[in-house]
């Protein structure tokens, strides 16, 4: 009779199941929420009150120090100083605010604009349809880097100006995603059903469309999410985005290009928080889409 | 089963519905008139394309659009005229006077809603209001339709339904609104047989406690025998003939009918092969002059071809539209327009 051996579990056994929890997307996605917790939305409302220093203030005697376990680090400035002297960890900090308020505020702007012309378009159909569908192929077929440079220069470099940038891109991609679910949902019987028992053509739209792409709308939303941060990024990078020296994460990736091999933690630190910030977007997004799906709630 | 069969509740009068295209105008429904009693089962017989949901959907005022227009005719229910009235008015009529039970249960119910929130969208629609009494109003007409342990079901989504139970629900959905006209179309050709008898015994059922008329749409006779009253039967967009179901299965008097009729495999005989229509039913854009089961019809004269045959009563309210008749019985007083 075979005797079960009990077996020693190799030691690289427990961080990988602790990597399969952040990346099983049925389960909550605890990890991921918490990064954007503790690295988006705490940071980006209480800045003032977390960031250690000054994030615009910097002193030039304090200029290029490496993160606190390098040599000749400090516990004072955890994550470095940039070129001009200023604390890494508190410019992250307070670059979270921008980067949570130009994706809400982006994603929220687009994503009705897109959702509502969407909605019109795919349900109404004909010249509607058509008129709404060629302003979606311009809007995709925008050099938007060409567009934002004009707003910029038309308006001036800021926040407003940024939004406006990332809606004229966006909402184009909301349309015609919404477009193309309801023109599939809406032959479905339970439309035909909602006309026979006299809903309004608004009422529809609303009650009985939107909540079936509600789902398609988050998983674009936060994958958009991701997108807007870039985006915002190459913006100021360009000069064209958040105006400096307001610290933003795509700005302080920029401003540690030229110093990338001497002082790697100027870009590298804001880089990861972008990175992380996708990422943990992405999987909540995911996590929603299924948890939305009432025919997997029960599984 | 006694059902008490009342006035005239919707009457349908030479109703044309066209739909123009590039091949040009399809007569879907070309002068069909009917009438339709409180209490009573009017079936609608006859093969695919022949305009039974295209008459359906006109009642509704609901022909798809763009490029169908209901071009001629008058609907009456209750004495009023629907073609008359606003598209907002027509709302009022939708699910409240006329309301209708659509073919396939798996898509007539909405994903992402459970049942019990769209028996209540229904009620809200017309303007049912106090949340309390909504969700007691739901409950009650999910114990109309007899599903068990409603208070439960309520909270369920549709996937969670068999399609049987499902149509039972589209059915309190259609019912919940008390309309005085219920137009069912096919409603139990995606069901099982035996589900599909207990659906019809249980429309039934609930007309006899509410007193709704029906307008049963199907193309089985079988069903037509259990469920309706009277019968007309369609063909190429026209009414046939019309007439009581004890009538049209004893005298079936239009060639076509009496087609449907020998298709039909019955029990009692020993049938090789099931009798079949040779041929297609004519193209509706390009509709002969004459009669137009003609092409198909094993009596065709030569009048058949040319001239279109007015409505003969065969008897007490049976009518049927072939020259045949003519000779035997005299000639329907109130006959159709010819086209």
């Amino acid at each position: 009779m075979a005797m079960a051996i009990p077996q020693r579990v190799p030691w690289y056994i427990a961080p990988l199941r602790l990597l399969r929890g952040i990346f099983q997307v049925r389960q909550f996605p605890g990890v991921a929420m918490a990064i954007l917790v503790f690295l988006l939305v705490i940071p980006g409302i209480f800045a003032e009150w977390i960031a250690p220093h000054d994030p615009i203030k910097g002193s030039l005697a304090l200029r290029l120090k490496p993160p606190m376990w390098e040599k000749g680090g400090s516990i004072t400035y955890p994550l470095g100083t940039d070129k001009v002297g200023r604390d890494v960890l508190s410019r992250i900090i307070y670059g979270a605010r921008v980067s949570l308020r130009v994706s809400i505020e982006g994603i929220i702007v687009s994503g009705f604009i897109g959702t509502a012309l969407g909605l019109i378009s795919g349900y109404f159909g004909g010249r509607v349809d058509a008129l709404i569908m060629r302003l979606v192929d311009i809007s995709l077929g925008l050099p938007i880097i060409l567009v934002a440079l004009v707003f910029v220069a038309a308006l001036g470099p800021s926040f407003s100006t940024v939004i406006a940038v990332i809606t004229i891109l966006l909402w184009a991609r909301y349309a015609r995603q919404v477009r193309g679910e309801v023109l599939s949902i809406k032959e479905r019987d339970f439309i035909a059903r909602a006309r026979v028992a006299g809903a309004s053509h608004f009422r529809i739209m609303f009650r009985y469309l939107l909540p079936n792409v509600v789902n398609t709308l988050i998983v674009l939303a936060t994958l958009q999410v991701g997108f807007v941060i870039i985006f915002e990024s190459s913006l100021s990078f360009l000069g064209a985005g958040i105006p400096r020296p307001t610290p933003a994460w795509g700005l302080m990736v920029a401003d540690g290009r030229e110093l990338i091999v001497t002082a790697w933690w100027i870009s590298m630190f804001p880089g990861i928080a972008i990175m992380l910030t996708v990422l943990s977007f992405n999987l909540v997004g995911d996590w929603l889409r299924d948890h939305l799906d009432p025919k997997l709630k029960n599984i | 089963m006694t059902r008490h069969i009342g006035d005239v509740i919707l009457e349908v009068e030479d109703l044309h519905t066209y739909f123009f295209t590039r091949l040009g105008v399809v007569k879907a429904v070309d002068g069909v008139s009917f009438s339709l009693r409180q209490g009573e089962t009017l079936g609608i017989v006859g093969e695919s394309g022949c305009g039974k949901t295209m008459t359906a959907l006109s009642l509704l005022r609901l022909v798809p659009r763009p490029g169908a227009r209901i071009v001629q005719g008058k609907i009456l229910l209750q004495g009023e005229n629907l073609l008359d009235k606003s598209e907002n008015e027509m709302r009022q009529v939708r699910g409240r006077r006329i309301s209708m039970i659509l073919q396939d249960p798996q898509t007539s119910l909405n994903p992402v809603f459970t049942i019990g929130n769209q028996l209540i969208e229904a009620l809200k629609i017309h303007h049912y209001s106090h949340a309390r009494e909504l969700v007691q109003r739901a409950i009650g007409a999910l114990k109309q339709v007899r599903v068990a342990a409603p208070e439960r079901r309520v909270d369920d989504y549709p996937h969670q339904m068999s399609g049987g139970m499902k149509q039972r629900v589209v059915g309190a959905i259609a019912m919940s609104c008390e309309p005085h006209v219920i137009i069912a179309d096919e409603p139990t050709t995606s069901l099982d047989v035996t589900i599909q008898a207990q659906y019809l015994r249980l429309l039934r059922e609930i007309q006899e406690e509410t007193g709704l008329s029906i307008i049963f749409i199907t193309h089985d006779f079988g069903i037509v025998a259990k469920m309706c009253d009277r019968v007309m039967v369609m063909y190429a967009g026209r009414a046939v003939e019309t007439g009581s179901v004890r009538d049209i299965f004893n005298h079936p008097s239009h060639p076509y009918t009496q087609a449907l009729l020998d298709s039909v495999p019955k029990l009692e005989e020993r049938t090789a092969r099931l009798y079949s229509i040779e041929g297609q039913p004519p193209l509706l854009w390009n509709l002969p002059a004459g009669c137009r089961f003609a092409s198909r019809c094993p009596y065709t004269e030569a009048r058949c071809e040319t001239e279109y045959p007015p409505s003969f009563s065969v008897l007490e309210g049976h009518t049927a539209d072939c020259w045949r008749l003519q000779g035997e019985w005299q000639t329907h007083q109130s006959s159709v327009s010819k086209t």
